[in-house]
């Protein structure tokens, strides 16, 4: 079965492409506009990992994640974010939140499957 | 993959552009001296998306206007700066500079370098001016961590130096690195560009063997090589790109690592307090990597390159298992709040042909649903009592899908509304007026069609309130009012229509001074006309009482178009004014333009819709009534006024019934200001209609200004009042 990918943004061309890009890799995208959308939708699907955008409205990326990892299902997910702050400050925090690894916007769709594929295979 | 970025440019633009607005409004509503955090935030962000989406997309010049803005907001939000109006100002005009680009982009025009750059200067003398922070925050921030720097890569990308520095909180190290790029396939702009943001994280020196499009230079900073290739990786292509440590210049020269060739890539391990495994195994490309020991990290970054020593291979293996324990103790205080999730409406985007046609279709089934209940009418109800209470059901159900299709095109006026503010404050400002904007009902839903149409009237009245209504400050503190003038933008249903209404507590319109003036233009005026219709006056084409035409309004040119704007969209326009107090004009339309209401009326054994909203009152006259006027045809008194009749089968050649007047009934229209009497055979009640264009399915056709279907099946034809009474009211003339 394809693997499942919860892509969060709330910019819709950002998010479109990954889904875009993704599904033309053969993954199954669900797709979140915000913090709060992801945790409703990882809350009804088992997915194989979450891409998440930091700087979003009502719930942030960092708060999303430390939810996420919350439930019991999502413990052991891949969580990457996916961010156009590449500072070390925001890559503490989003280590401290447990993600996974992090992935600098502006991306190329390459190099986004070449990591999603280092994590999920 | 540049190709396949195309498809979402439209997206790009479209979200853009609503970002662009929520940035504006956002703007407009700050309280300079006590700014919302939260509008501060909202605004940030969408600065912050257009550039993320810019950055993809490759619009550079926005991601460079956004990367001003967004770095001037960031310190804004982080309290290290305070608002100030100025600060605002150049905001807005960014934001326009924003909106020129993204039309460029779009190809409906230029957007202006020159301002551009301008407004890029002054964001960043902004940002500049207080600078109080150094950015050695950054790396204090992340004290407790680790400070990682990429390996080795896979690809034969030149190696990276790895150098694990175990920063605890103190010392930021200045590294030098010797970057070596091949500028070919840039252009001049993008290697400045490039120079420019080296210079950002430090000193460098060009290297005396650079040669043409082949760089070579010394880079002195603070940044850790990651960010260094991020820079450089962004703009130069990574194959011809090359980093190397050289030097370490504060701290311990003894930690400087060797360069770790590609089959022994190493995971430095080290504990710092309480956190759990750091480790300083970093990307295996910059631009992503992972955290190590973070739950479902890969466990090996590459499998062409797990030639790991044993040790840091366990360890992965540990941290793995390590970070499965940590990751587990929480699950014991899983938060309510993961659960509570008030979820909000989402939305997909549709294009408004398919809405359009859903609505044809539910209008085609409105239609056949009234066929078939005609029919069914004429069946005993009790033999088919089962089919006839299908029928009601259906009946029900029709109406209800027809209401639901039809609220898909609504849309709040806030859509219009929004675009007000910097309307307000922008000419409040040239005017050096102080106004304040109210908006009331926001979430009125009105047609998509209408919210179009309605957009440029309404701007000229909010012109207009400004420009004429409201007065100077001086004035009005001369006249008792605040200094600060208040226009009122309100929206709200009231029966089957919309009513909007442009209010101010200016100086309220002089009944003189427009008597006067249509005396002067010859419009047939006299002094014991009711106010409204003094009122009305100004809505002639040509009429202005300005003493002094401004750019702004004055020339008298658009309140004659308001008016017919407005009724074109089948609305009606009114003032209420009193001198001294302020005006107020309220717009009235119909909450949609693909449904009618009308009144159903025979004429021989055809039936004309005609719209509900043009019909002061139904009659039948007697005799005595009707007068015939030599040349002129009929006319009927009604309440002391003579109004011309027009009969309905004389324009479209029919023959009807009854030919004499007081046989048949009169519906009393008005339009325009003017009032006519239809004759017709017979009223045959009142209709929702679906309108159906005659235009495009026949031809068009005087006097009509649309047809629909009946229950039964046939054509009606929606008479187009206006064009009925004007001409009739020609021919008197």
């Amino acid at each position: 079965m394809a693997k499942t990918i919860l892509a969060v943004d709330d910019s819709a061309s950002i998010r479109q492409m990954v889904a875009f890009t993704l599904k033309g890799a053969g993954y199954e995208v669900i797709q979140a506009v915000d913090g709060q959308d992801a945790l409703d939708k990882a809350n009804y699907h088992q997915v194989n990992l979450v891409l998440t955008d930091i700087n979003m409205p009502r719930m942030d990326g960092l708060k999303l994640l430390e939810l996420l990892r919350k439930l019991a299902h999502y413990k052991n997910i891949p969580i990457l974010i996916l961010t156009t702050e590449s500072g070390d400050e925001i890559k503490a925090k989003g280590r401290a939140a447990g993600a996974t690894g992090w992935l600098v916007k502006p991306f190329d769709p390459k190099r986004l499957l070449e990591v999603i594929g280092k994590v999920i295979g | 993959m540049s190709t396949d970025l195309e498809q979402f440019y439209e997206i790009f633009f479209e979200e853009s552009s609503e970002l662009l607005a929520d940035m504006e409004a956002c703007l407009l509503r700050l309280d300079v001296n006590s700014p919302d955090l939260e509008d501060l935030n909202a605004i940030f962000r969408a600065a912050h998306s257009i550039k993320g989406g810019a950055g993809t997309f490759g619009f550079t010049d926005m991601t460079e206007m956004t990367h001003m803005l967004e770095t001037l907001l960031d310190r804004l939000r982080k309290g290290e700066l305070a608002v100030r109006s100025e600060m605002v100002d150049a905001f807005l005009r960014a934001g326009d500079v924003i909106k020129a680009q993204l039309a460029g982009h779009r190809g409906e025009g230029e957007a202006d370098p020159a301002v551009a750059a301008e407004v890029c200067e002054e964001l960043k003398k902004l940002s500049d001016e207080t600078q109080v922070t150094a950015p050695s925050e950054a790396v204090a921030d992340f004290g407790a961590g680790v400070e990682a720097i990429p390996v080795e890569t896979d690809s034969g990308r030149p190696s990276n130096n790895a150098i694990s520095e175990a920063v605890s909180g103190n010392d930021v190290a200045k590294l030098t690195y010797r970057v070596e790029f091949s500028s070919s396939g840039m252009s001049d702009a993008a290697v400045e560009n490039l120079f420019a943001n080296l210079k950002r994280l430090g000193s460098f020196e060009n290297e005396a063997s650079a040669v043409g499009k082949e760089h070579k230079l010394k880079l002195t900073t603070a940044s850790s090589e990651e960010d260094v290739w991020e820079t450089l990786a962004f703009v130069v292509d990574p194959a011809n790109l090359k980093i190397e440590v050289v030097t370490q210049c504060v701290a311990d020269t003894t930690e400087v690592a060797e360069p770790y060739s590609s089959d022994e890539d190493s995971a430095a391990v080290s504990f710092s307090g309480d956190d759990e495994l750091s480790i300083a195994n970093m990307p295996p490309a910059p631009g992503y990597g992972f955290f190590p020991g973070a739950p479902a990290a890969p466990k090996d970054v590459d499998d062409s390159e797990s030639q790991l020593s044993s040790t840091p291979q366990q360890n992965t293996h540990s941290n793995k298992n390590e970070a499965q324990n940590i990751t587990n103790k929480p699950s014991s205080k899983v938060s309510a709040s993961a659960s509570a999730s008030a979820s909000e409406t989402s939305s997909i985007r549709v294009s408004i042909e398919k809405v359009d046609q859903m609505i044809n279709l539910v209008g085609e089934l409105v239609i056949t649903q009234a066929m078939l209940a005609q029919t069914a009418s004429q069946l005993d109800p009790v033999i088919f009592e089962k089919l006839l209470s299908g029928m009601s059901q259906l009946e029900r159900n029709t109406r209800d899908l027809q209401e639901s299709v039809m609220s898909i095109r609504m849309m709040p006026i806030s859509f219009v509304f929004s675009r007000y503010p910097r309307v307000v404050r922008d000419l409040a400002a040239k005017l050096n007026k102080r106004v304040e904007l109210k908006t009331v009902g926001e979430n009125t839903e009105l047609d998509k069609g209408l919210i179009e149409k309605i957009a440029d009237p309404l701007t000229h009245l909010v012109r207009n309130s400004l420009d004429h209504g409201i007065e100077v400050a001086e004035k009005r503190i001369a006249a008792g009012k605040p200094a600060q003038g208040t226009i009122t933008l309100r929206a709200f249903h009231q029966g089957g229509s919309i009513v909007i209404e442009v209010s101010d507590d200016g100086a309220g319109l002089n009944r003189g001074k427009i008597l006067a003036k249509a005396k002067e233009r010859g419009l047939p005026v006299s002094d014991g006309m009711s106010d409204q219709e003094v009122w009305l006056l100004i809505f002639e084409a040509g009429f202005s009482t300005a003493d002094i035409v401004t750019d702004v309004s004055g020339r008298g040119v658009g309140m004659d178009v308001v008016k017919r704007n407005i009724q074109s969209m089948g609305g009606r326009i009114d003032i209420e004014s009193a001198l001294g107090v302020g005006t107020r004009i309220s717009i009235r339309l119909p909450l949609t333009l693909a449904i009618l209401d009308g009144l159903s009326v025979a004429v021989g054994d055809q039936m004309f819709i005609v719209p509900l909203n043009y019909i002061i009152e139904s009659m039948q006259p007697t005799a005595t009534d009707i007068k015939t006027v030599s040349g002129h045809g009929r006319v009927v008194q009604v309440r002391g006024e003579y109004l011309p009749v027009i009969a309905l089968h004389e324009i479209f050649n029919l023959h009807p019934n009854v030919t004499a007047v007081h046989e048949g009934i009169l519906v009393i229209l008005e339009a325009e200001g003017h009032k006519a009497a239809l004759f017709v055979d017979d009223l045959i009640g009142q209709h929702q209609v679906v309108i159906k264009s005659l235009e495009s399915n026949y031809r068009r056709v005087q006097g009509v200004s649309g047809a629909t279907i009946m229950g039964d099946g046939k054509v009606a034809l929606i008479l187009d009042t206006t064009a009925l009474v004007l001409a009739c009211q020609q021919e008197m003339v």
